[in-house]
């Protein structure tokens, strides 16, 4: 019988062939994957992350012969990776994109390494130039520098001054909430389908809650007050909330309860949007060479109540896995990535629209920039200027902060929170029902850090 | 080994053969046949949009309403394979194409005889295996995942292509045999029996007289593990990074939330779901005869 045995079937030789394929090919291996000189970077999949990788080989691997292996996920997967990566140390990634948020949290923790020691062996990189409160955001509670900004943003209020114009309207130096809502309803349906203003309405922590919050602050409200009371449900929080929900049912896009930040981009480059009030990296976006409001708009600082300002700080920043071994090569690219003279490759390579910019202050006295971005430029240096995380409403804070609170247990409560605020938006519950059920969490997180505080 | 054939869900449903069944009343027919076309159309109307998407641009994809008559553009599958971009598909189409061919193979070879110990020649208490095997499904992957990562972790495979290829044949294991056992089942004893009377040991009556019968239910078997492996999503974007990356995750990676994607999103997905189309349309008679081989007998 064996000795009419006929050739395996494919299926073995499927198996022969793929095994020897991957031998070869070199497909797999350990975390330590790639020689001395490549780095492992793990990033948020932003417009200005593509550019980076864009120009990688060519302009740094060339020069330092350092191979940048890049992962690139959407915004949640990337944080879950981060978190699960650097909580475990599990060194496979060199470097990774986190923002201000995070920064502090994961220094406490000693995840990331404090990176003073290049800054003051590179005086070229020149820190003096990053932005103050950038410098500051990134810094852990030990005073140590731990990211370096990639690009940073604060928060305005972008508004299509060829309508407000056609509707005889002035848009005050520094608006106010009410002055806003008062425009919003004068624009809305100015031109066919155009809303009087854009808010984010898409649940999740860094969608609906990061305007909501400036909004909150500026109110006079605050998630909790210093020792840990829970003020979800106090009248100045209420007020807030109320009149973000009843501003973008009267007069918000269409859609609201789903749209983020892209939605309301959308939206105001299709001309659906007569006002927007979010990131300052929009701009951007908005005055790019193909969109079709390129020249129209104008900006106008963060709408205010009782604060002097309300905009908001946010930097996607490069930060160093304490557990990587390459920590060396791994400073040549992060300094690299958010050197100033990076911004010149952008500009002179992609375009000055592109520039990662709102980190360094040379950044706002480039001609080159200027001619493209005068616009905007002033407007986002003011916002980020303004923006004091450690102090940013009118009572002090536990922790700092402007559109989040600086504790790990943020994310998961203010999502909470704001599916039920989304509902609210969407007229399924009142203002009211969301914030109590929202109260009874903010306590839960409460409860802890006053029992830890007083054990 | 009567039992088996009994108990098998395939044999109760057996009907007298050779019977033609009565043709329906011409009406009623055309009337199947439009809702047929309908539900037909509702399935694949997703995916001829993801298409259509797919060559449009990214401020067309956008639009709401939508443009359906849009100029076209290659511009979603550039950035898929990188060209202007520096991103590179061709690692993680390979780490795929490694991960779902070799979990199958191994899978094949595990499932096949374990099925037939269950079928046609069935260990004792042979039920309660099957039942074991089954609920190896029944935990929940999610749940699973911090003890593989840490475990992953410790052994240092964090990032290696041979521990998705374990996990998928773990996956897809239970799946296989309880496919393959149905498909054992269904060869008649008499074909075996006569096998043994004209003195066929076991390996020629496996190759001779099992394997041309339970063919098409060994392509379907494969097909579905390869599909599950390639579409793989939660372990694979858990437990590998840059080097062992597999297609999906590199899909997802187009994803943001600053910008627009989804013509982007699309062309990926039309790319990356290509060899498992490509794979079912080779294997489409194959396939047919084997999902239909449990049904009408």
């Amino acid at each position: 019988m064996s000795g009419h045995a006929r050739p395996a079937p494919a299926a073995v030789a499927a198996t022969v062939l793929v095994l020897g394929l991957s031998g070869c090919a070199g497909w797999g291996g350990g975390p330590t994957g790639g020689g001395p000189d490549t780095i492992n970077v793990l990033m948020v999949n932003n417009p200005q992350m593509e550019d980076l990788q864009q120009l990688t080989a060519e302009h740094f691997t060339a020069e330092t012969g350092i191979t940048v292996n890049y992962t690139v996920l959407p915004e949640n997967d990337v944080r879950d990776k981060i978190s699960q990566e650097f909580s475990s140390q599990a060194g496979q990634y060199d470097v990774a994109t986190l923002s201000n948020f995070e920064i502090p949290i994961y220094a406490r923790s000693e995840w990331i390494a404090p990176l003073d020691e290049y800054v003051e062996a590179d005086p070229e990189f020149d820190q003096d130039d990053v932005l103050a409160p950038l410098t500051a955001s990134l810094s852990g509670d030990d005073g140590r520098l731990y990211g370096e900004p990639f690009y940073g943003e604060s928060s305005f209020l972008m508004y299509r001054a060829d309508v407000l114009e056609a509707a005889g309207i002035e848009m005050p130096a520094n608006p106010t909430w009410q002055e806003v809502a008062d425009i919003a309803a004068a624009v809305d349906g100015a031109e066919p389908g155009m809303a009087g203003i854009c808010l984010r309405g898409q649940p999740g922590w860094g969608q609906v809650f990061a305007p909501l919050t400036t909004v909150v602050n500026t109110f006079g409200g605050t998630w909790f007050t210093e020792d840990w009371e829970p003020q979800v449900d106090s009248p100045e929080f209420r007020d807030a909330v109320q009149f973000y929900v009843d501003l973008v049912r009267e007069h918000g896009e269409t859609g609201a309860p789903q749209a983020g930040f892209t939605e309301c981009l959308n939206n105001v480059v299709q001309g659906n949007a007569a006002m927007w009030y979010d990131a300052t990296s929009a701009a951007g976006s908005l005055e790019a060479e193909d969109s079709p409001v390129k020249g129209l708009m104008g900006y106008a600082p963060a709408p205010v109540v009782e604060t002097d300002s309300a905009g908001w700080l946010y930097a996607w920043s490069w930060a160093v896995q304490q557990a990587s071994t390459k920590k060396d090569a791994a400073w040549e690219f992060v300094s690299w990535a958010s050197s100033a003279g990076y911004e010149e490759l952008v500009g002179a390579e992609l375009g000055w629209s592109r520039v990662p910019a709102g980190k360094r202050a040379s950044t706002y006295g480039n001609p080159d920039y200027l001619a493209e971005a005068s616009a905007f430029a002033e407007p986002t240096l003011a916002a980020i200027e303004a923006a004091d995380p450690d102090d940013p409403g009118v009572q002090p804070r536990p922790a700092p902060g402007i559109q989040f609170l600086g504790i790990p247990e943020f994310p998961d409560l203010a999502t909470q929170v704001s599916q039920d605020v989304s509902s609210a938006i969407a007229g399924q519950m009142t203002v009211d029902e969301a914030l109590a059920r929202g109260q009874d969490l903010a306590e839960d997180v409460a409860e802890r850090y006053r029992e830890r505080a007083s054990g | 080994m009567s039992s088996v054939t009994d108990v098998g869900p395939v044999a109760a449903t057996r009907t007298p053969e050779g019977e033609p069944r009565a043709p329906r009343k011409p009406r009623s027919g055309a009337l199947l046949g439009v809702l047929a076309w309908l539900i037909g159309i509702l399935f694949v109307v997703p995916v001829l949009w993801m298409v259509l998407t797919s060559f449009h641009s990214e401020e067309d994809a956008a639009t709401n309403p939508p443009s359906l008559f849009a100029p076209l553009t290659l511009e979603g599958y550039r950035s898929f394979f990188g060209i202007g971009t520096g991103a590179n598909p061709w690692p993680s189409l390979a780490n795929s194409l490694t991960a779902s061919v070799v979990s199958t193979v191994i899978v094949l070879l595990l499932a096949i005889p374990a099925a037939y110990a269950l079928s046609i020649r069935p260990v004792r208490k042979w039920t309660d295996v099957l039942f074991f095997f089954l609920s190896t499904r029944m935990l929940p992957v999610v749940a699973g995942l911090l003890p593989i990562y840490l475990f992953a972790q410790v052994s240092g495979l964090l990032d290696n292509i041979w521990l998705l290829i374990v996990l998928y044949t773990a996956m897809n294991l239970p799946i296989a045999v309880w496919m393959m056992r149905s498909f054992l089942a269904e060869v008649p004893v008499e074909i075996l029996e006569a096998a043994s009377m004209d003195g066929a040991g076991l390996l020629l009556t496996l190759r001779r007289v099992v394997a041309p019968i339970v063919l098409p239910g060994i392509a379907a078997t494969s097909l579905i593990c390869f599909i599950f492996s390639w579409n793989e999503l939660l372990l694979a974007r858990t437990l590998t990074g840059t080097v062992a990356q597999t297609a999906p995750v590199y899909l997802t990676g187009f994803v943001t939330s600053q910008g627009l994607f989804l013509a982007q999103v699309c062309a990926a997905a039309f790319v990356v779901s290509l060899p498992v189309l490509i794979a079912g349309f080779a294997a489409q008679d194959k396939l047919v005869q084997g999902l239909s081989l449990g049904a009408v007998k």
